[in-house]
């Protein structure tokens, strides 16, 4: 299966060439070949258990990939440590959101921000997307909801600006109107110029903000291609993902 | 109905020897002849070498089998590291002492030992083990620490009935004691006295109470507990309760170790801190079940008989060698004999890094 | 949604530190509960003194291996070994400047005593290097290996001290600045416990500053609740690992120097004893939190001199009650803080 075919001339800003990861006994990716277009959000849809989150975790490092090239903006990153990985400018928000209970808000937050104090600007353009956070800010974090704990670990995630972003599910279990409002700061993110690898099961959302989309299954992927062509053919998405958009929320 | 059933082969007749090993042979040709060897020169150490020390050191190697065997049990087959362990042992040596001390010298005096003592241990391992219903296997381990140096202590307070410090000597039955004669002819050159006996004696007994604990690692018991070993959490989901295996076998392991402690106390004719309760036998029984092979069983035996044989005679060696050394700066401070736990100590920790399965897993694997 | 320019704090601000004080109120609580105990004010202010110092010294043996176990998930019960090398260590000091020791002048006993406590702490930070790679690194992630490999650790570094030192008991001198008392009415205060007082209270400020208010707190506390998702942002959290062991080396180092200056004696095994009270204060104070080890060491140390004087024959088993009675309130410890 080819890459994207968005019409984008620039290099891929992410790439798996044949990516293979054992965990113990179990083969989960069998082979991954995908690319991530700079700017914009690409989709990773998939049923449960086929490989998504540990797509992810591979890419970030946590999980060491047994076979294939893992290159990121043309560098090959496939053996490097996840520290490594993240000061080059990957930011990482899994799906259990990893958010430090004990520490504040803020102490989050600042923990994020590596390189200094956080800029003024950038926190006032956070708490518009998520002002909960402001109310909650020296509170320990966890004393905050499920949906505002999604809010914080995507907050970390771009309390700098970072080259990628790794999203795993950040909609899972959230009420609907807490799902508009991650919606709808995604699409912010998008339109600030952010490039996204976005996980989703919530379709509806999925195609809220998909440019493009990748289908996996079984550890490969099985599907490439525009967001607005798969939205748009019924009978590829019940191939892919067994369903139809109208019957999802 | 019955031509449906395929006939099923008649089950093999297990043979007399796999059934006293419990189905669990050495499964080593050179495991299995050292374990012969040790077998048989136990069996004929009166026989064979002259004079009190030999028999005093097959004493000590037959004691210690048993009691690493029983924590061999704990720590190699089901995952559990506790320092509580010499206490039990300490119970069957004081319940012996005390019982013949106060009841005077009888055979019945013994059982009666022997029983409140074993009563005693089942109560308090019942305690220890239910704490681990409420506290992480960390927790326990160090709890087992606390619990140990508040026995020790305790031992030397309650010295109207243990002795304090000094211990309680006390008198054997007359049938064990060394002017008694079995047979008024020696056999095999040798006097039966009532020393003879008594080794004869801890011998069996802790033959017996070895092959029975071979059989309780290789039943479905056993089996459980490898399973918890192995991973708690998935034994849990299977049903098992490990809080109540975990606490059965905390029990079972405990009764054992007191048994080696009355034996023990039967042969020393006395029973004091040193000999049962200090944390250098702790640590003893760890050296002995980490280099002899956790859970293995036959890992206590090849570790007892060795370590018995190197304190007392590899002390001598290094007494040799450090004057061979001396002027020299360090060496011969290292090499002095009082140091050979250091040497242990490093043999240990190689054991635990390079060879976890011990001597034994070593063997087995030629 | 209005935009301010710098974060503005919540309604109700709680401090980033544990809010849960019925812990903390233990400590003076067991103190004045004693006192109507107690025939005399004297005698309470003695064992009250008596006990503190003792707590100050067991918290700093103590919160090193709290703070590894937290972070690192690792096991070291040869932690002991920390201890008495730092005590040994003194004798590299007191060696060649024992006559410090006698002398007059308040300036040179107080830089005998910090040139003792930098000795200790350096050869157990270096000491704890080594450890760390050579012993502990092999097995990080099985606690049983852990438990045995650091239990032969400890065997062996006591009988090379055994080797190296000889077996006899060595006396070190007290400085003569803080031998004695301060007599205060019918008081006696002696004056190295309250050394003893105020080097804990000092090194505690210390480590609560540090993990409160230094990034590098941030990233321990973080550590112990998710060390992947640290490294996931951006940090390399084995060399932090390997600094917090050398910290909680040196930690005990201090500890130990200060107990050998406590018993005036040094002997191969002084560490591994005092690693029972050591395993009571970080069970009760809650395996990875340093607050908790101090309240669980001063509680454990006020307790077994108070019932040292008022009943001996319970003394020894005081440290076991406590513990007992802790575990049935709040099994995790005090604070339970690892998340693991």
């Amino acid at each position: 299966m080819s890459a994207a075919p968005l019409p984008s001339p620039a290099p891929a800003m992410l790439q798996l060439e044949g990516v293979q990861t054992h965990i113990g006994p179990y083969h989960i990716l069998h082979g991954v070949d995908l690319a991530v277009p700079r700017g914009g959000v690409t989709m990773l849809l998939g049923r449960n258990g086929a490989g998504k989150t540990t797509t992810l975790r591979t890419i970030m490092g946590l999980w060491k990939a047994s076979k294939g090239r893992i290159l990121f903006d043309g560098e090959d990153i496939t053996r490097r440590a996840t520290p490594d990985i993240a000061q080059g400018g990957i930011a990482y928000v899994p799906e259990s959101m990893a958010i430090f209970s004990d520490l504040t808000v803020r102490e989050n937050v600042v923990l994020a921000a590596r390189s200094g104090p956080i800029d003024p600007a950038r926190l006032d353009w956070i708490f518009s997307l998520f002002p909960a956070l402001k109310r909650f800010w020296n509170l320990p974090a966890g004393h905050l909801s499920g949906g505002q704990k999604q809010m914080l670990a995507i907050t970390r995630a771009i309390a700098e600006p970072r080259r990628l972003l790794l999203v795993d599910e950040p909609t899972k279990g959230l009420a609907p109107v807490i799902v508009r409002n991650m919606i709808e700061a995604f699409q912010a993110l998008k339109v600030a110029g952010e490039t996204i690898l976005l996980v989703e099961q919530n379709f509806h959302a999925a195609s809220m903000l998909g440019d493009g989309v990748l289908v996996m299954d079984e550890g490969r992927i099985v599907h490439a291609g525009a967001m607005s062509e798969l939205v748009a053919d019924k009978g590829l998405q019940q191939r892919l993902l067994g369903l139809s958009l109208d019957t999802h929320q | 109905m019955n031509a449906a059933i395929a006939t099923l082969p008649a089950p093999r007749k297990p043979r007399a020897g796999s059934l006293l090993l419990s189905s669990d042979p050495p499964r080593s040709v050179a495991l299995s002849a050292i374990l012969l060897l040790i077998l048989v020169g136990l069996a004929v150490t009166p026989f064979v070498l002259e004079g009190s020390q030999p028999t005093a050191t097959a004493v000590k190697i037959c004691v210690f089998i048993l009691l690493v065997a029983s924590y061999d049990l704990l720590l190699g087959y089901t995952g559990i590291v506790s320092f509580a362990h010499t206490l039990f042992f300490g119970l069957g040596g004081y319940g012996i002492a005390i019982a013949l001390d106060r009841l005077g010298p009888t055979w019945s005096s013994i059982g009666i030992g022997l029983v409140a003592a074993l009563a005693g241990s089942a109560l308090v391992a019942a305690v220890i083990g239910l704490v681990s219903l409420r506290v992480r296997a960390i927790f326990f381990s160090m709890i087992t620490l606390a619990v140990a140096s508040a026995a020790l202590v305790l031992a030397s307070q309650l010295s109207e009935i243990t002795g304090g410090e000094d211990g309680l000597s006390f008198q054997l039955p007359p049938s064990l004691r060394p002017a008694f004669r079995a047979f008024a002819e020696p056999v095999l050159g040798l006097t039966i006295n009532g020393r003879i006996l008594a080794y004869y004696l801890i011998f069996f007994t802790a033959l017996a109470a070895f092959l029975v604990l071979l059989r309780i690692v290789n039943s479905p018991f056993g089996r459980v507990l490898q399973a918890i070993r192995e991973n708690e959490f998935r034994a849990e989901a299977l049903g098992y309760r490990v809080v109540a295996y975990r606490t059965a076998v905390s029990v079972i392991a405990a009764l054992f170790a007191t048994l080696a402690g009355a034996l023990l106390a039967i042969w020393l004719r006395y029973n004091g801190p040193d000999t049962t309760l200090s944390f250098a036998i702790m640590i003893d029984v760890l050296l002995m079940v980490v280099i002899g092979g956790m859970g293995t069983m036959y890992g206590a035996v090849i570790g007892a008989f060795l370590f018995v044989l190197a304190q007392s005679y590899l002390q001598v060696l290094m007494g040799a060698v450090s004057r061979a050394f001396e002027g020299v700066p360090v060496l011969p401070d290292i090499l002095h004999p009082d140091r050979w736990l250091l040497w242990l100590g490093l043999l240990f920790v190689i054991s635990v890094y390079a060879f976890p399965g011990g001597i034994v897993g070593r063997l087995r694997r030629d | 949604m209005s935009a301010s320019t710098a974060p503005a704090p919540a309604a109700a601000a709680l401090p980033a530190a544990r809010a849960d004080w019925l812990p903390l109120a233990l400590v003076p609580a067991i103190m004045a509960a004693a006192l109507p105990l107690f025939g005399d004010i004297s005698s309470w202010v003695t064992l009250t003194l008596a006990g503190l110092a003792m707590g100050m010294m067991i918290f700093l043996m103590a919160s090193g291996m709290t703070l590894v176990f937290g972070l690192m998930d690792v096991i070291n019960f040869g932690h002991g070994v920390f201890i008495s090398l730092g005590a040994y260590a003194t004798l590299l000091v007191l060696g060649p400047l024992a006559a410090w020791a006698h002398a007059e002048s308040l300036a040179l006993n107080i830089a005998l005593l910090l040139l003792c406590i930098g000795a200790g702490m350096a050869v157990t930070a270096g000491a704890g290097a080594f450890f760390e790679r050579v012993i502990v690194r092999p097995v990080y992630g099985s606690h049983l290996k852990q438990i045995l490999v650091t239990m032969g650790g400890l065997i062996i570094t006591e009988q090379l001290i055994h080797a190296l030192w000889g077996a006899s008991p060595i006396p070190i001198p007290l400085p003569q600045a803080l031998r004695g008392a301060f007599v205060i009415g019918d008081m006696a205060v002696e004056r190295y416990r309250v050394a003893a007082v105020v080097i804990g209270l000092v090194v505690y400020g210390l480590m609560h500053l540090v993990l409160n208010r230094t990034r590098l707190g941030l990233l321990i506390r973080a550590g112990v609740e998710n060390p992947e998702m640290v490294e996931a942002l951006g940090y390399r959290i084995r060399r932090l690992f390997v600094s917090v062991f050398i910290a909680g080396s040196a930690l005990a180092g201090l500890g130990g120097v200060m107990w050998a200056f406590y018993r005036q004696t040094l002997t191969a095994g002084m560490g591994m004893e005092v690693m029972v009270l050591v395993f009571t204060v970080i069970i009760i104070g809650g395996l990875g939190s340093i607050g908790g080890c101090f309240i669980g060491s001063l509680l454990v140390a006020l307790v077994a001199n108070y019932v040292g004087f008022l009943a001996p024959k319970l003394a020894l088993v005081s440290n076991i009650l406590v513990m007992a009675l802790v575990l049935v309130w709040r099994p995790q410890g005090l604070f339970p803080v690892a998340r693991r």
